[in-house]
């Protein structure tokens, strides 16, 4: 096991560097350069007359003369010694600042989605399986059909107004304005989950859909295996015996695929940012390209980048653990 | 098993089967699985159970335990009676599937190993973890005296290095070697009654010949009865004190194992007999092909049900009628108008 995550464990170090460079490159390709847009930023409309040498002073300073390894390793540098991501043009700041809470609402979003997630379709999965045919289990397809076929946006569109006009929550950021400086007590938490629930089942809506099928198809399959007849015929008793067997093996497909579901996640949720009018990283990035604020951009993508391959790596671990025929045969 | 000993004596009755009839409902109609069938077995017994893919032989002991699907019915007036080790005894058919009284004859006192010792065991627990849970699933034990029992089984069934086997998963056993470890989980709390699914057919010859040996030790050591199902005779002239032929779902004949290897009846019988896999011929103990076709559950064939393939056969007796149990003597009897009178 300590093998298995070793190399788990390298394998997501390679791919963050390889992430890096690909982001560095993103960074680097829009026109012009940092210099040509900081000028710009701060001197446009000031009348003062800029120079060839004025610039190239600028990139001196700023190190922009350097080759481009160079550059990236002093912003990776930065990155990983003081967890600082470089300025931020359009705020005139540094881009940690702009990003600031955004990333604590994404993530929370992010988690609050995929906890909702779980929770609904692993015991209700199971137990339509368990109950073929029975009302629970039919409702479950018209659900599961509903789930996959309305979209999302419209789908936020009825939860706001829902949330709105019938339980008055506001909706918009992690906290109401009397909670956002306050320190952390029971009635913050829960103003905190009222904001959350909106956008987690709007997200959740449609990985519960896929995650419920998914769970049934492979509990019936599991049930009908030789080894669940076999503990039942030594005389275990049935509901030992499916949580034991078929329960636990329709785990697994859940676990390989949170990966999947953080994926789908991070590329829904800035449309129902947008929507919801929530200020989450999604919809900052959009800004920051238009903006050409690349290095909060870049900041961005290595963040999100940061999450999905950790929670792979998460994924793989439980994988492993759920299923032991990964670890001692393919690890 | 401390205390039972001493009144449970070979020899007296311990199953006793009367006219059993099971059938699936699917969704091209009723299929007629098994028909009629009777079985009675004593104490310290081993019957052995041949016959065709097909013939019923695993649907009629899945019936003993109540582990047919929910598809399956057993039909009115089927009787399945067990003496328990407490000298009490019960009407299996009127336990359901799910109640606790059935819970504790399944393991405790009938036990069951299947045709593929790879899908018997589940992939994700240790081999020892599935033999605890049966030790567990009937005595009162803490983990380590189960772990203890469970141990010391995979010893009883000749399995090297136990303590390391007990940590392992059934995928890094070898066929033979998971058979064992399925056997001591079946003998784990000393049932009176074992029934063998097709034990050996997924295993290669000499590993048979190994598991078949291990399987009479154990009795002689533990005193089980044994059903032992196979297709193949010749397996079961090892083994078995008596010998229940199906065909279609039904006995066609039944008497001990001199009976059926030096005096068979039934001309199905005859043609089994002809058809054990010689020395270095073998094709994995399947049986050689009998001729023609085994006519397919939804079409039962009239009268005889075996007369489409019969060499003997009879126009318009065995294609009408329906052949009665024939008296050979007190334990051989047949089905078949070639006897009747
Ligand atoms: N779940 C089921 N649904 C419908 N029919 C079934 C089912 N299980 C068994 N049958 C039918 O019951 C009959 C007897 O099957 P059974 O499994 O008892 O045969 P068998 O003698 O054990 O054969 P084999 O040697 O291949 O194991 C067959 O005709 C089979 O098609
Ligand atoms: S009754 Fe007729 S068909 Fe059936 S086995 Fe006997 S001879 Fe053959
Ligand atoms: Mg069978």
């Amino acid at each position: 096991m300590a093998k298995f995550m070793l190399q788990r464990f390298i394998g997501m170090m390679v791919t963050m560097l390889f992430v890096s460079i690909l982001v560095f490159i993103i960074m680097e390709l829009p026109p012009g350069d940092y210099a040509d847009r900081y000028v710009f930023r701060k001197y446009a409309g000031s009348g003062m007359q800029i120079t060839e040498s004025d610039l190239r002073n600028i990139r001196h300073e700023l190190g922009l003369d350097k080759p481009a390894y160079v550059r990236y390793s002093k912003w990776i540098y930065g990155i990983v010694t003081r967890f600082d991501f470089g300025p931020s043009f359009a705020f005139e700041t540094s881009a940690n600042v702009v990003i600031g809470q955004r990333i604590w609402l994404t993530m929370a979003i992010l988690f609050s989605t995929l906890i909702l997630t779980y929770t609904i379709s692993i015991p209700i999965g199971i137990y339509a399986a368990v109950r073929r045919h029975s009302i629970v289990d039919y409702s479950l397809t018209v659900f599961s059909y509903l789930g996959l076929a309305l979209p999302n946006f419209l789908l936020a569109l009825i939860m706001l107004y829902i949330s709105v006009n019938v339980f008055g929550a506001s909706v918009g950021g992690l906290f109401s304005p009397e909670f956002e400086e306050a320190s952390w007590s029971f009635a913050k938490f829960v103003d905190l989950l009222k904001h959350l629930i909106v956008p987690a089942v709007v997200l959740a809506w449609s990985a519960t859909a896929l995650q419920l099928q998914t769970i049934r198809a492979t509990m019936l399959d599991e049930l009908n295996k030789l080894s669940v007849t076999a503990a039942r015929a030594r005389g275990v008793s049935e509901w030992k015996l499916l949580l034991k067997y078929p329960a636990r093996l329709a785990l697994n497909p859940v676990a390989g695929s949170i990966g999947f579901d953080i994926n789908r996640i991070f590329s829904e949720l800035p449309i129902i940012a947008l929507v919801l009018g929530l200020p989450e990283l999604g919809e900052l990035l959009i800004r920051s390209f238009i903006d050409l604020d690349m290095f909060v951009a870049g900041a961005i993508l290595l963040m999100l980048t940061f999450l999905v391959v950790v929670l792979n790596f998460v994924s793989d671990i439980l994988l492993a653990i759920l299923d032991p025929r990964i670890k001692l045969q393919g690890g | 098993m401390e205390t039972a000993e001493n009144y449970l004596v070979k020899g007296d009755p311990l199953l006793e089967i009367k006219d059993l009839k099971v059938s699936f409902k699917t969704d091209e109609g009723i299929i007629p699985a098994v028909d009629g069938v009777n079985i009675s077995l004593k104490r310290g017994h081993t019957l052995g159970l041949v016959g065709e893919s097909g013939s019923g032989k695993s649907v009629s002991t899945w019936a003993v335990l109540q582990l047919l699907p929910k598809s399956a019915i057993i039909h009115k007036g089927s009787s399945i009676k067990f003496h328990c080790k407490d000298g009490e005894s019960v009407e299996l058919t009127d336990f359901k599937s799910k109640s606790r009284e059935i819970r504790n004859i399944r393991g405790g006192e009938i036990s069951l190993i299947f045709q593929e010792p790879m899908s018997s065991f589940s992939p994700v627990y240790t081999v020892g973890n599935q033999i605890m849970e049966a030790v567990r699933a009937h005595r009162d034990v803490s983990k380590e005296e189960a772990e203890g029992i469970a141990i010391d089984m995979l010893s009883r069934v000749g399995i090297p290095n136990p303590k390391r086997r007990f940590k392992q998963y059934p995928f890094e056993l070898s066929g033979g070697m998971r058979q064992r470890a399925m056997i001591s989980v079946a003998l784990s709390s000393n049932p009176s009654l074992l029934i063998a699914d097709e034990p050996t057919t997924a295993l290669d010859v000499t590993i048979q010949a190994q598991v078949l040996n291990l399987m009479k030790e154990l009795q002689e050591e533990l005193g089980m009865a044994i059903i032992f199902i196979t297709h193949n005779l010749g397996v079961i002239a090892q083994i078995a004190d008596e010998i229940a032929v199906m065909y279609l779902g039904g006995i066609v004949e039944q008497g001990t194992r001199h009976d059926i290897f030096h005096n068979p009846k039934h001309p199905y019988t005859m043609n089994l007999l002809r058809a054990i896999p010689r020395l270095g011929k073998t094709d994995g103990g399947r049986l050689v092909a009998i001729e023609g076709q085994i006519p397919s559950p939804m079409e039962r064939p009239s009268g005889c049900c075996f007369h489409t393939r019969c060499s003997e056969y009879m126009p318009d007796r065995c294609n009408v009628n329906i052949p009665q149990i024939t008296q050979i003597s007190p334990e051989h009897t047949v089905r078949c108008f070639l006897y009747e009178s």
